[in-house]
């Protein structure tokens, strides 16, 4: 039983990832991998695809610098602007080139899962651009909290179909986006929404998103002269993350950060740190870091941010992180409210809830980095879609006295 | 084996013995019958109901039961197992609480574990030895196919019970061969793309998918996903050497368990009326 006459391709990150699926889907995951390397080494699909970047999503977006956090911080702050993209987030990297493969691949009818909506909205977006059908399932809560991206989908003519199994977030839209892509496998492309899922989805989106990294990594050379001390994201499924990572992992001497929603706490029952609380496990296709109990079960994860609440994470994270690479940190919903409320008041930005934890980490820090240290800080999206849910707390955060615009220059 | 045999004849062919799932299809092949596999979630609708569900099952009928593990993520199944897997997770039946059910029930036909990964990863090495004891044959993990983990996979294959592997419709044929090289026990073939879920129309593909099964395998086919009523079962009979029936029996045992008894006779009835190619 031990020896396999020819393995399927199993694409690990040492022992994290994998192809833990229904039998029906192993083809389609042979098809996406041999249409992705195909696609990778074909000079029309990275034609098409820098073309559709430049002049569809907005890309490169800026690097901008952060005087007033900088000045908090007391190194320099610097800020990649995802949020700037079409549609709000860096997610819509990921859409484009996959609605491409999908394409390339003859599938006509495009299936995602969405928390934050962000993911959804940029899904629909691209089969509104390309003329395809799309169907975006999301959890009941989710679309409660994220009402405005739900009508936004629709708006675009993709169908939005409730989960009420589970939790009713992100973990239930995923299992249920897998059913449907079981049942309708021949026909549609699952253009999942991060770096999880079974191989070759990980290593998929992680290269789509590379773009983040690179663009980040020239631009701060040219501006800064010299590569940053410490790259900063957030993590849900660790899709921005990875995609700004890609562009430092090499650079020995650059630090990782990501970093995961507490929620209530790490020492309560009620966050999605999956990293940082988990322990290795399978979920939707992949093995990885995994919030569940002693009996194989999966906890519900908690987060104030749709885009994190998710019990998973990618399984390139696991590996970065079991073998020192990156390190991981959580940070409460209390602390992300502050993060979001801060990067407004400093630098007229608001930031997505999910943006606000990396920004409220980093801000925490203040004062522990040499003050030429150059901080980079993935925002990952705008917070227009968490504006509702924000005011309806009530109160925003008292975030003390913050620091004058240094007039005199650095 | 923790419980106690009704009298010598029988231990023959009981539960946990390696061999008990082929000695099975053996004796129906001898007999000219396909097999009746009926699939229930362990724990559901409550635990007590459910050893009785199993009996009830073994009596009415079942060849081999297929005792589903209650596990929070089913993303092969269709709503209607799904709902049975969280009411038994309501109850605190999962992997451990399905063997306490199975031993309680003390069946003598083969049972076969229908599960996830996680919840036999999360349950440690040994958890293979413990589900022998308690009175399984065979395994079938939904989300570990052929190649995805070796070394897994291997910890199961080289393991007490039978690794049931699984076909599907989109499978190639060459793949179909590796996949029964590597399974023991039976192949299960999943009738249609789809989750676990009844359906009104056997898939028009369905016999060119056995022939081609057949070219490449000794091993006994039982067909599922998807089958529901008895005339449906009684096609599928005429073709391979199982009919796996769930979702109806859960349905069914939703409402009542004598509702699901009643189903597993007329499904039993119609597949002994139907005529089988000479062995
Ligand atoms: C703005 C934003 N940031 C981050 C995330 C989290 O996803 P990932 O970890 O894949 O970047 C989301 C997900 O919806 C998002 O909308």
């Amino acid at each position: 039983m031990t020896v396999f006459d020819s393995a399927t391709a199993t694409d690990r990150f040492g022992a994290f990832g994998g192809r833990y699926v229904p039998e029906t889907l192993i083809p389609a995951l042979d098809e996406l991998e041999a249409a992705f390397d195909a696609a990778m080494r074909s000079p029309a699909y990275r034609a098409e695809l820098d073309d559709l970047l430049r002049t569809y999503v907005g890309r490169p977006t800026p690097l901008s610098a952060a005087p007033r956090l900088s000045a908090l911080v007391g190194a320099p702050v610097w800020l990649k602007r995802e949020d700037l993209n079409h549609t709000g987030a860096h997610k819509v990297n990921n859409t484009v080139g996959q609605v491409l493969l999908a394409r390339r691949m003859g599938k006509r009818r495009i299936i995602a899962e969405t928390g934050a909506g962000q993911h959804g909205v940029a899904t629909a977006t691209v089969c509104a651009r390309f003329g395809l059908p799309c169907v975006v399932y999301m959890g009941a809560a989710d679309m409660e909290r994220q009402a405005l991206n739900v009508w936004r989908m629709r708006l675009l003519g993709a169908e939005v179909v409730p989960v009420h199994a589970g939790t009713r977030t992100l973990k239930d839209a995923t299992s249920e986006a897998i059913r449907d892509w079981v049942t309708n496998v021949e026909s549609s492309h699952y253009i999942i929404g991060s770096v999880v899922g079974p191989a070759p989805y990980p290593r998929v989106v992680r290269e789509l998103q590379a773009v983040i990294g690179r663009e980040a990594r020239a631009q701060l050379l040219e501006r800064a002269g010299r590569l940053p001390h410490t790259v900063v994201a957030c993590v849900g499924g660790g899709s921005n993350a990875m995609g700004v990572f890609a562009g430092f992992v090499d650079d020995a001497d650059v630090e990782l950060v990501g970093v995961e929603a507490a929620g209530e706490g790490i020492d309560t029952p009620r966050h999605a740190a999956s990293l940082a609380r988990g322990t290795p496990g399978v979920l939707h296709g992949a093995l990885s870091y995994l919030l569940q109990d002693p009996r194989g079960q999966v906890i519900d994860a908690h987060s104030i941010s749709a885009g994190l609440d998710y019990p998973g994470v990618g399984p390139e994270h696991a590996y970065l992180r079991d073998s020192g690479r990156a390190r991981y940190v959580p940070v409460t919903d209390a602390a992300a409210l502050r993060g979001f409320t801060l990067l407004s008041r400093l630098e007229g930005i608001i930031p997505a809830l999910e943006t606000s934890h990396a920004i409220a980490w980093v801000a925490d820090q203040a004062g522990t980095w040499p003050s030429d240290a150059p901080v980079l800080i993935c925002v990952s999206g705008r917070g227009d879609k968490d504006v509702s849910q924000v005011s309806a707390l009530g109160a925003l955060p008292d975030v003390g006295p913050l620091p004058p615009y240094p007039e005199s220059g650095e | 084996m923790t419980v106690a045999v009704a009298n010598a004849a029988d231990a023959v062919a009981i539960r946990s013995a390696p061999g008990a799932i082929a000695e099975r299809f053996a004796r129906l092949r001898a007999d000219g019958r396909a097999a009746l596999v009926c699939y229930a979630t362990a724990g559901h609708p409550d635990p007590d109901r459910s050893v009785a569900l199993l009996r009830g099952l073994e009596a009415a009928g079942a060849d081999v039961i297929e005792l589903g593990v209650p596990f929070s993520e089913p993303l092969a199944d269709g709503p209607v197992i799904q709902h049975s897997s969280s009411v038994a997770l309501g109850h605190g039946v999962d992997l451990a609480g399905a063997l306490a059910i199975l031993e309680r029930a003390a069946l003598r036909v083969p049972v076969v574990l229908f599960t996830y990964l996680n919840p036999l990863l999360a349950a440690g090495p040994d958890v293979l030895a413990r589900a022998a004891a308690s009175g399984v044959s065979g395994v079938l993990v939904t989300d570990l196919p052929v190649g995805a983990d070796p070394q897994r996979e291997a910890w199961i294959g080289d393991g007490p019970l039978d690794f049931v592997r699984l076909v599907a419709p989109t499978t190639p044929v060459a793949r179909m061969g590796l996949i029964a090289r590597h399974g023991r026990g039976f192949v299960y073939l999943i009738s249609r793309l789809g989750v676990t879920g009844e359906q009104n129309e056997l898939a028009a593909s369905l016999p060119d998918t056995i022939a081609r099964l057949r070219s490449v395998t000794a091993l006994p086919i039982c067909v599922g996903f998807g089958i529901s009523r008895p005339e449906q079962a009684a096609a599928v009979a005429r073709l391979a050497d199982g009919v796996v029936v769930g979702s109806a029996i859960v349905r069914a045992a939703d409402t009542s368990v004598d509702d699901a008894l009643a189903l597993t006779r007329a499904l039993r009835a119609a597949i002994d009326a139907a005529a089988r190619p000479a062995a």
